[in-house]
């Protein structure tokens, strides 16, 4: 359990990281958090002849939030991008996702962008980013480039980077006022990797269901969304007891391929599936619903939610909010209707959907 | 090594053993240290077999189980998916670094000792290094709070009740060392009620986690 002999490299610039890379190519890995790689060297699943460490360089860690989303930096902790209250408000899905990843022990070293990288089917920032439809920048010698998630995981372990390129940063699209969120998994001991997992967006429109997406964890292609549209098009969000729901659960067995290994096998995490995926949905449905009604409950509605919500990461537990929006989604919806009509915010969401391509 | 510069050693090694060494340069509990080691040495065996502390244990060696658990810069990390180069220029508590110099136990070790959270001790140092880190973040933790903190911990023992109760106990003697009322500053009541010569110094445990 030690990792074979290698030749350490520490850059000094990322242009000098460039430079070693398009030196030695595959025989190189970029080292970040490491909690993924340093694993994989030491049970020598993965012996590169060369490390490049990148932690000295500090411009290389910084989390953005612009108009278009949120842009965390290859040198970002987990712990770090999970404790960022702008970033939680731009786009919600990021903080929920990421109480899910390892244990915060693990989170305090791991980086978001290198979980990318590495593109395990099991780990749930793929998912979130496919489901997304958010961008890698990646750079080299050539240039810089950025690469959509539908083109960048091209398979287990695999990602669209080329042998030359390290990727210094991914941006995820900002929530919309209408779109709503969740996730959810399940895993034999909270942090760690999930039997099976979903995370889910979607969109309303008049108060019912318009579009509605869900990417897996431990299941079906990495990072890549799947379309529920069909079944849940006009359900109202509020309504737990539509069969509809249930149907997309059922849909979703009969699509999303499972794999049978040693924690479970695959008709479990294909029950798994269906059950998450109605949960799921449903649960961003009401997440929409809360998007909407906190955004028109405020004079200036289009910044940003409610003063209170810097305080949320509880409120995102696992139990409460199930709990909370039992009592919210009815009387709300009237308001949802009219966030709606209001041309701004529609407007809003049309140019969304464009930059949102990825997750159809 | 009188008389050699550390690149001519670094040099001597690469010959000897034919792989890359490195100088890694570290404020380790609080001391400068310098160790010359292969690069590909993880930081657990780095500290264990070169700085020369073998309180960081090493249970799987992937990440799972945390007993070898350091501070890096004052957060928890695991030390065996670190590689020891990773250290360099950085601040590293072990389980050795906790105490004060005079002895005195840090409030996680004093709450082991009282709940008896040692139990075999294996899992012990990556268990004190977390809560201590935990404590400073938070340091009025509810029970289900301590359960969280210490989740990413495993004992084989499965005696996470007593550790479960060390952390909350661990955060009385924080407060109490600070002079603050040991169940909390936002409990007059009970501050007021405490007498001394009943509770002697080994309180129940648990006390804020039960009340919330």
């Amino acid at each position: 359990m030690k990792p074979s002999a290698l030749t350490y490299h520490r850059p000094e610039s990322i242009a000098a990281v460039c430079d070693v890379l398009a030196r030695l190519g595959h025989e190189a890995k970029v080292l970040a958090g490491g909690q993924s790689l340093i694993p994989m060297l030491s049970m020598r699943l993965a012996a590169p002849a060369n490390l490049i460490d990148i932690n000295m360089l500090p411009e290389q860690d910084g989390i953005s939030i612009d108009r278009h989303g949120v842009t965390f930096r290859a040198l970002v902790r987990h712990s770090a991008l999970l404790a960022d209250d702008d970033a939680h408000q731009a786009q919600p899905l990021l903080r929920r996702a990421l109480q899910l990843v390892a244990h915060p022990t693990i989170r305090n070293r791991g980086t978001t962008v290198g979980s990318i990288v590495h593109s395990d089917p099991a780990a749930e920032m793929p998912a979130v980013l496919g489901l997304l439809g958010g961008t890698v920048r990646a750079q080299s010698q050539r240039g810089i480039r950025e690469i959509a998630a539908t083109d960048f995981f091209l398979g287990p372990l695999e990602c669209g980077l080329a042998e030359d390129e390290i990727a210094v940063a991914v941006t995820v699209p900002r929530r919309a006022p209408n779109e709503g969120s969740a996730i959810d998994e399940i895993a034999r001991r909270h942090g760690d990797y999930a039997v099976a997992g979903v995370a889910a967006q979607v969109r309303i429109v008049d108060g019912v269901l318009s579009t509605a997406t869900a990417c897996y964890v431990s299941a079906g292609e990495l990072g890549t969304p799947m379309d529920f549209t069909e079944v849940l098009r006009g359900v109202d969000p509020a309504d737990a007891d539509d069969s509809r729901w249930n149907a997309a659960g059922d849909l979703a067995r009969d699509t999303i391929e499972t794999e049978t290994d040693i924690h479970a096998s695959s008709s479990y995490r294909s029950q798994l599936v269906a059950a998450l995926t109605a949960r799921v949905l449903h649960e961003a449905a009401r997440d929409a619903l809360r998007n909407a009604a906190a955004r028109t409950q405020r004079p200036d509605g289009d910044a940003e939610p409610r003063a209170d919500s810097g305080a949320e990461p509880r409120e995102d537990s696992d139990t409460e909010p199930r709990e909370d929006s039992d009592t919210e989604p009815r009387p709300d919806s009237g308001a949802v209707s009219q966030s709606a009509d209001d041309s701004a915010s529609a407007s809003n969401a049309t140019g969304r959907s464009g930059t949102t391509g990825g997750t159809r | 090594m009188a008389g050699k510069t550390t690149e001519q050693t670094l040099a001597e090694l690469y010959e000897e053993t034919g792989e890359q060494h490195l100088a890694v340069t570290l404020t380790f509990n609080k001391v400068p240290q310098t160790i010359l080691v292969p690069s590909r040495t993880l930081a657990s065996d780095a500290i264990r077999h070169y700085l020369r502390k073998t309180g960081t244990h090493v249970g799987c060696e992937h990440g799972v189980c945390g007993a070898c658990t350091i501070l890096l810069n004052g957060e928890p990390v695991r030390s065996c998916l670190l590689l020891a180069a990773s250290l360099h220029g950085q601040d590293v508590t072990t389980v050795e670094g906790l105490a004060d110099p005079d002895g005195t136990l840090h409030p996680v070790q004093q709450a082991f000792v009282e709940c008896h959270g040692l139990q075999c001790g294996f899992c012990t140092p990556g268990f004190v290094t977390t809560i201590a880190a935990y404590l400073e973040k938070n340091d009025s933790p509810t029970r289900a709070e301590a359960t969280e903190a210490i989740s990413g911990n495993l004992c084989r023992c499965t005696g996470y009740q007593n550790i479960k109760a060390a952390v909350l106990r661990a955060a009385e003697i924080r407060r109490e060392r600070a002079g603050l009322s040991p169940l909390g500053g936002d409990d007059e009541l009970a501050a007021l009620s405490l007498d001394d010569k009943v509770r002697g110094n080994t309180a129940p445990v648990g006390g804020k986690g039960d009340r919330t």
